[in-house]
């Protein structure tokens, strides 16, 4: 085990040292936004105070910092996904449902007749759900869900039917609500043996897990910034080189294109044929401190270390509250994210996480954008706790405290 | 800073507990209602027995958190055998009370509180404009009224032959 400690992440977060309703904040939403730590925000600070330019245009010498920033910011994607052609896989986007949409509307349009089935889970937040609908109706194609379990876990059972006639399996690696963690390299083998593609939503996995490409074999990729400690406003679409290449544009205007006359045009190689306009660009240097910021603290450890606070809380809530606090997602920590839905008997999740504001604890309530899962467990909403890098057992025990309120309030 | 008292006052976590007019009414003629809080997922129905201008009847299905849950139950009781006309001053006070903006309530004391004094147990709502996030869980029940009245009788319509 190395020298990970949770206390150095604290130090190294500045917005740890808020205080909310005269108690120290207690972060539990990481699964909505995690937060950066000061070497991303000093790397946005340093950008526009040292380097700010447009990037791609300019030969003078800010120019061609703010290209190197962005480009260098590529690079680092890359060495953190192990994407196997470099770079040049890596397109940038606005976030993991940017991501999602151009997948669908580029290689999803160009890619699928009437008749052809896009398999996703009842688990898949929204952005893996509505681009396909869209995709319906556009193209005649087909969505097919694969079920889950009353325990929190896809249902396998008939995986081999429902892979029937696809051409495209995307599923997400981390449950945002439920916390489960699914067998990537085992779906993409099983997808790949009928021919069928795979698109990964990694947005809750990536920040919290190691990720390569290479080993799971998957085809696609999309995750955002902000939930690896880095900045908002920027996302990720990986694919490999080959299939980049054969993807019409998605969005159309300036920086896509090779050529432009008055009779049409000739888009860009690489992923430049995917970023049309100016990019956010301090957002990528913040992105590239964040992942280097991970890298310090080794992925490895990231995923010990949530999977005790996870393990912990599973069994502190469940000891305390006897039933009356129960946890929509897997009941232990093997195969599971350190993301806790909890839904407390006879109080409403507003009421819940307005309650655990008074504490200074942060949580989310709602249906967490991922609506045909709430609805497959007959839940209009949950109130859901997340743990990130500086998350401790002293969050935990705040929590508690926090929900023993809520319980008694209502009670 | 708000109080979590403010916003829990006893007799909202009353209504939440005992909900008042709970049910469907599905005599021919009632007025039924849907309203929708999307970014919560709060779901309410109301039914309305309106007869020549007098709300006879209302019953309520739905759900939703203790704010919404209680401020419908509140607003049944409050227009529970009040004429249309009545029903509407109240939407529109109960509506004035839910813009007022914070600072009002904290530096001038009128004229929403003299205000407040005349809504009876409904005042207990107005701690919530302290929680602006919560506003609209307060609202809703009110807009679905509203929308149902005007659905029903046009937007100046009393319901009266």
């Amino acid at each position: 085990m190395s020298a990970f400690d949770p206390r150095r992440v604290r130090v190294d977060t500045p917005l740890l040292g808020r205080v909310i309703n005269g108690r120290p904040i207690t972060y539990l939403d990481s699964a909505s936004s995690t937060l950066p730590p000061r070497s991303v925000i000093e790397a946005m600070d340093r950008y526009y105070t040292l380097h700010h330019a447009n990037v791609h245009r300019g030969v003078y010498q800010t120019a061609v910092e703010a290209t190197d920033v962005y480009e260098g910011a590529r690079a680092s994607v890359a060495r953190f996904i192990h994407a196997p052609g470099g770079a040049n896989e890596i397109v940038f986007t606005k976030n993991t449902t940017e991501s999602f949409n151009l997948l669908a509307k580029s290689w999803g349009a160009a890619n699928l007749q009437p008749g052809d089935v896009v398999l996703v889970t009842e688990m898949e937040h929204h952005a893996n759900i509505v681009p396909w609908f869209q995709l319906r109706s556009t193209h005649g194609i087909e969505v097919r869900f694969v079920p889950v379990t009353d325990a929190f876990r896809l249902d396998l059972t008939s995986l081999d039917r429902l892979l029937e006639g696809v051409k495209l399996f995307s599923f997400t690696a981390t449950s945002n609500v439920l916390g489960t963690r699914n067998p990537v390299a085992e779906l993409a083998r099983a997808a790949h043996e009928r021919g069928a593609l795979v698109a990964v939503d990694a947005a809750q996995s990536v920040g919290h897990q190691p990720t390569d490409v290479v080993a799971t074999d998957v085809d696609f990729l999309c995750f955002s910034a902000h939930k690896m400690l880095g900045p908002t406003g920027l996302g990720v679409l990986w694919s490999r080189a080959a299939i980049l290449e054969s993807m019409p544009p998605f969005l159309g205007g300036g920086g896509m294109i090779a050529d432009v006359r008055l009779d049409g045009y000739v888009p860009a190689d690489g992923p430049s044929r995917f970023e049309a306009g100016t990019p956010p660009i301090a957002e990528t240097a913040g992105l590239d401190a964040a992942i280097r910021y991970l890298e310090g603290l080794g992925m490895e450890n990231l995923v010990a270390h949530e999977q005790r606070l996870t393990s912990d809380a599973l069994q502190r809530i469940a000891e305390r509250f006897n039933g009356r606090v129960r946890i929509i997602g897997p009941a232990s920590a093997d195969d599971r994210g350190g993301v806790l839905s909890v839904d407390v008997e006879g109080v409403h999740p507003h009421d819940v996480a307005q309650v655990l504001d008074q504490f200074g604890v942060c949580v989310r309530p709602g249906h967490h954008c991922a609506k045909p899962l709430m609805r497959r467990f007959g839940l209009a909403a949950t109130a859901r706790a997340s743990f990130g890098p500086y998350s401790t057992l002293a969050d935990t025990d705040v929590l508690l405290e926090a929900l023993d309120s809520a319980v008694s309030m209502f009670g | 800073m708000a109080n979590l008292d403010d916003l829990y006052r006893e007799i909202i976590l009353d209504h939440y507990r005992s909900p008042r007019n709970r049910g469907e009414l599905t005599a021919p003629g009632v007025i039924r209602t849907e309203g929708y809080n999307p970014l919560c997922g709060d779901e309410l129905t109301v039914y309305l027995d309106v007869r020549d201008g007098v709300i006879v009847d209302i019953k309520l299905t739905g759900h939703g958190c203790s704010i919404s849950q209680a401020s419908s139950s509140m607003m049944s009781a409050a227009v529970k055998g009040k004429t249309v006309v009545e029903a509407r001053e109240t939407i529109d006070r109960f509506k004035a009370l839910m813009t007022v903006h914070q600072s009002a309530l904290d530096e001038r004391a009128d004229p929403v509180v003299a205000d407040v004094r005349t809504m009876g147990e409904l005042a207990a709502l107005q701690g919530v404009v302290k929680f602006p996030v919560r506003i609209k869980c307060a609202t809703l029940a009110w807009n679905t009224l509203s929308q149902g009245l005007d659905d029903a009788y046009g937007v100046q319509g009393t319901g009266s032959q």
